[in-house]
């Protein structure tokens, strides 16, 4: 072996270790609340480390942000894990995962009450709604002037789109509820008819979207508040979201508390805390959805100016998952060719 | 002996973490859950995965060829900047990459519109041809690269007494150029199809379409929607045997070339004129301007956002380029004792280096999750285990890359080294590192860039605060910043190419490259 080099090697270890040993000491006297949430949730441009300083002047407590990748990682993560986690609370799963992270039987009942703003009733006895969205096909106004006003105008249309693939991203699998919703035994004509449109099919929301401004499509699978980023963080207003006659699927974000939780009174006021006026004034502007209680100031100015569907689709999470493999051949076959 | 015992514990840690790994996976998964059988899907993926993977690999090494032999046997002002510019597509992001390549070749990209504005009608990126160009993209380079070490590893004193035989350009092609190619191309073209097996972002985003679905991204589905460990286990060991058929296919092709040992003088090298002069001018400019372009658009696109890059981004930084020291030290000095016993002629070691090539990452990933779990809590381990994962997934290409010249060293000094009994230290001191400095560098600075730009393992284990590059430019995309995230990920791949090129040019400073 290369002596010096190997002595550099393990010194540069020892660093590292030290700093991730850094890392591990807590305020000791203060009891923690550790919330695994998805990795966009907790950078400085996320909602997390507002809601970070907003729960802690109220807990007398320490709370701990774990990012671990997208919505799906995170149940993955936890049914790695079982119960032996550290994880008190789930932030960032939505509806369609909740079904499958009822089954693991490691969630405990929120005990939540109150009532929430969407735009359908809701009712799951672990899962407390924070915030929520449309789906939408979003384009630029400048260069698309009548934008399709439903599935079948956009498949007849030579308008190109970029999707995200159900198998990897939870928009894309949105995507399929919403033509599953829509259209029932129809679904596999529609995607017939959108093969053509489909420039290309990328594995997350972020390489569809960097896609779509790179101008490699004409419409992005997104979200009716996608416009309101560029509208209110960048002062663009060139784009919008087309309003389909079909109406438009729900993504509706949830957070749980586990059943194994050490700290369970601190992981219900955490639940409380995050419908409250505090935090959900946060979420609009940081994540860029709509909250699941309006806050008493109201949306922020600019999502005033987002289209507003009509109908609202979301297919119950039991039943999203019983038809999941089979929406997924359909969309596999129709868009094989 | 100590060198044997180093390779024998190294061997062991790379099966406990690629075998290891995947016994876990599928202990995990338990008796009788999911189906252990694939299905009609699942053998569309490995056939497509196989078909992309062969193209890209034949592609990537039939064009390689000629840029290699060209750079070679010319010498021109910037030729030393142009073969450290061929390492950086390798080590580019992949969703930086194929930002690039679409900004060239895209709907809207310097090629339409060209062709638009000649009047003719665009062409579309999107589908298999699409696929197969961004892996040459990704992986012509490296195959340069790693056929051009085997010409410069032809002792100078073959091409003069070529020369002095009056050799026509044929007789040199027939006499050391083919030997040597038969000995390096079915290596390369093994490291490149294993790679391209591996895909799975790039074949998805540019295959236009379900049909474009690899075996990666099966096992992605079962581990992180399904989470159908036995599926992800199973698909991993096909992944496997795929690899391990393509590499004792490449072993049955590759013929040592048995040149012996030069003197290490610098001799012109043996270059024919005429209308060769031309081809080779013509081949390297098509492949730098390959090369460079999509490179230009990542610059271009990342230099606006560079005066607004959000805080995070340095500490991030810092964190990456001290993973990457550490990962690449660790990488290339355990390549290096791999490929010293292989050279010695323990062979099966050679087999063990490849390994990581066809694990997984995320299995591997998953596996270690499994592993750590129990004991720790994993975030607090996100360092360690990322340098820990990077210096095995990048082990193969530093071994690849020691290898042919370790042997080499061993046919040309084993027995004098012997006779003078040089042995431990003062051999590795006097005959192995200066010997094989150039190839030490290239490795050093490939393992580098690559520990900077993967980031294949780490979002399972990252924790609040120990965030690096990638990851941060991961986190803007997916919060609409991408302007930011261009700027962040031009700045990752600065940083990859600027450790790239320091290790490389300290290889190459003082030796004929």
């Amino acid at each position: 072996m290369n002596y010096p080099m190997l002595a550099a090697g393990i010194s540069v270890l020892a660093l590292l270790a030290t700093e991730s040993l850094a890392q591990e000491t807590p305020a000791q006297e203060k009891p923690v609340l550790t919330v695994l949430t998805y990795d966009s949730f907790v950078p400085d441009w996320g909602p997390g480390p507002a809601i970070k300083a907003a729960f802690e002047e109220t807990c007398a407590c320490d709370l701990r942000f774990v990012a671990g990748g997208d919505g799906a990682a995170l149940l993955a993560r936890l049914q790695l894990e079982g119960a032996n986690t550290d994880v008190d609370v789930v932030l960032g799963l939505d509806t369609n995962l909740t079904a499958a992270a009822n089954a693991t039987g490691l969630f405990a009942p929120h005990g939540q009450t109150g009532s929430f703003d969407l735009p359908l009733p809701w009712q799951d006895a672990n899962f407390v709604p924070f915030d929520w969205g449309w789906f939408a096909f979003v384009h630029d106004k400048t260069k698309l002037a009548t934008p399709p006003a439903s599935f079948e105008e956009l498949a007849a249309s030579d308008l190109k789109i970029v999707i995200q693939d159900p198998r990897s991203s939870t928009p894309g699998l949105g995507l399929l509820m919403w033509v599953k919703a829509a259209y029932g035994p129809e679904a596999a004509g529609i995607w017939e008819g959108l093969a053509d449109n489909i420039v290309t099919v990328s594995p997350g929301w972020s390489e569809a979207y960097g896609l779509f401004l790179e101008g490699e499509a004409d419409m992005v699978l997104s979200y009716t508040t996608s416009p309101a980023y560029h509208l209110i963080a960048e002062s663009d207003d060139t784009k919008a979201a087309a309003l389909f006659a079909e109406g438009h699927y729900l993504q509706i974000e949830v957070v749980g508390k586990l059943a194994a939780t050490d700290q369970p009174a601190l992981a219900d006021a955490f639940l409380a805390f995050l419908t409250s006026d505090a935090a959900q004034a946060v979420l609009p502007t940081t994540n860029w959805m709509y909250p699941a209680k309006t806050p008493s100031a109201g949306l922020p100015e600019g999502f005033g100016t987002l289209i507003t569907p009509e109908t609202s689709w979301l297919i119950p999470d039991a039943e999203a998952q019983a038809i999941r493999q089979e929406a997924l051949d359909e969309w596999q076959a129709a868009l094989a060719r | 002996m100590a060198g044997r015992i180093g390779a024998l514990a190294i061997a062991a840690i790379l099966l406990a973490l690629t075998f290891g790994t995947l016994a876990l996976v599928g202990w995990r998964a338990g008796a009788g859950a999911g189906g252990f059988a694939l299905g009609p899907a699942d053998w569309a993926a490995v056939r497509f995965t196989l078909m992309q993977a062969a193209l890209s690999a034949l592609f990537s090494v039939a064009l390689a060829v000629p840029v290699a032999r060209a750079l070679a046997r010319r010498r021109f002002a910037g030729r030393g900047a142009l073969i450290a510019l061929l390492g950086a597509p390798f080590l580019l992001p992949v969703i930086v990459a194929v930002l690039g390549l679409l900004a060239v070749f895209g709907r809207a990209g310097v090629l339409n519109s060209a062709l638009g504005w000649a009047g003719l009608p665009p062409v579309s990126i999107y589908g298999l041809h699409g696929v197969v160009l961004a892996h040459v993209f990704f992986n012509m380079p490296l195959a340069v690269r790693l056929v051009l070490h085997g010409w410069q590893a032809i002792p100078a004193e073959r091409f003069r007494l070529a020369a002095a035989l009056d050799f026509a350009p044929g007789d040199v092609a027939r006499h050391l150029e083919r030997p040597m190619l038969r000995a390096v191309l079915p290596g390369a073209a093994v490291v490149i199809f294993v790679i391209c097996l591996m895909s799975f972002a790039v074949a998805l985003t540019l295959g236009g379409g379900p049909g474009a679905t690899t075996v990666e991204l099966a096992i992605y589905q079962a581990l992180r929607f399904d989470f159908d460990l036995s599926r992800a286990a199973l698909l991993a060991l096909v992944q496997f045997a795929l690899c391990a058929l393509a590499v004792g296919l490449a072993a049955v092709f590759a013929l040592p070339a048995g040149f012996g040992a030069g003197l290490d003088r610098a001799a012109a090298p043996f270059a024919a004129g005429g209308w060769r002069r031309w081809v080779d001018g013509l081949a390297i400019a098509l492949a730098a301007g390959f090369v460079a372009l999509p490179l230009v658009m990542v610059g271009l696109r990342g230099v606006p956002g560079l005066a607004d890059l959000p805080p995070v981004v340095w500490p991030a930084a810092g964190r990456s380029v001290v993973i990457a020291l550490a990962s690449c030290l660790l990488s290339v000095g355990a390549a290096l004792v791999l490929a010293l016993a292989v050279a010695r002629g323990a062979r099966w070691f050679g087999l063990v280096a490849m390994l990581p090539l066809a694990a997984s990452s995320l299995v591997l990933g998953t596996g270690l999750f499994l592993a750590v779990h129990p004991f720790l809590r994993p975030e607090s381990l996100a360092l360690p285990v990322t340098v820990l994962v990077n210096a095995t997934l990048a082990l193969p290409f530093a071994y690849r890359i020691l290898l042919p010249e370790a042997q080499g060293l061993e046919a040309g000094f084993g027995r004098l080294a012997a006779a003078l009994d040089l042995r431990g230290w003062a051999r590795l001191r006097w005959l192995v590192l200066p010997r094989l400095r150039r190839p030490l560098g290239f490795a050093l600075g490939v393992t580098a860039a690559l520990s900077m730009g993967d980031l294949g393992v780490i979002v399972l284990f990252a924790g609040d605060s120990a965030a690096t590059l990638p990851l941060i430019v991961q986190q803007l995309m997916g919060a609409y910043r991408m302007t930011e995230a261009a700027a962040a990920a031009l700045l990752l791949v600065g940083l990859s190419f600027a450790l790239f090129a320091l290790f490389d040019l300290g290889g190459r400073r003082g030796v004929a490259a």
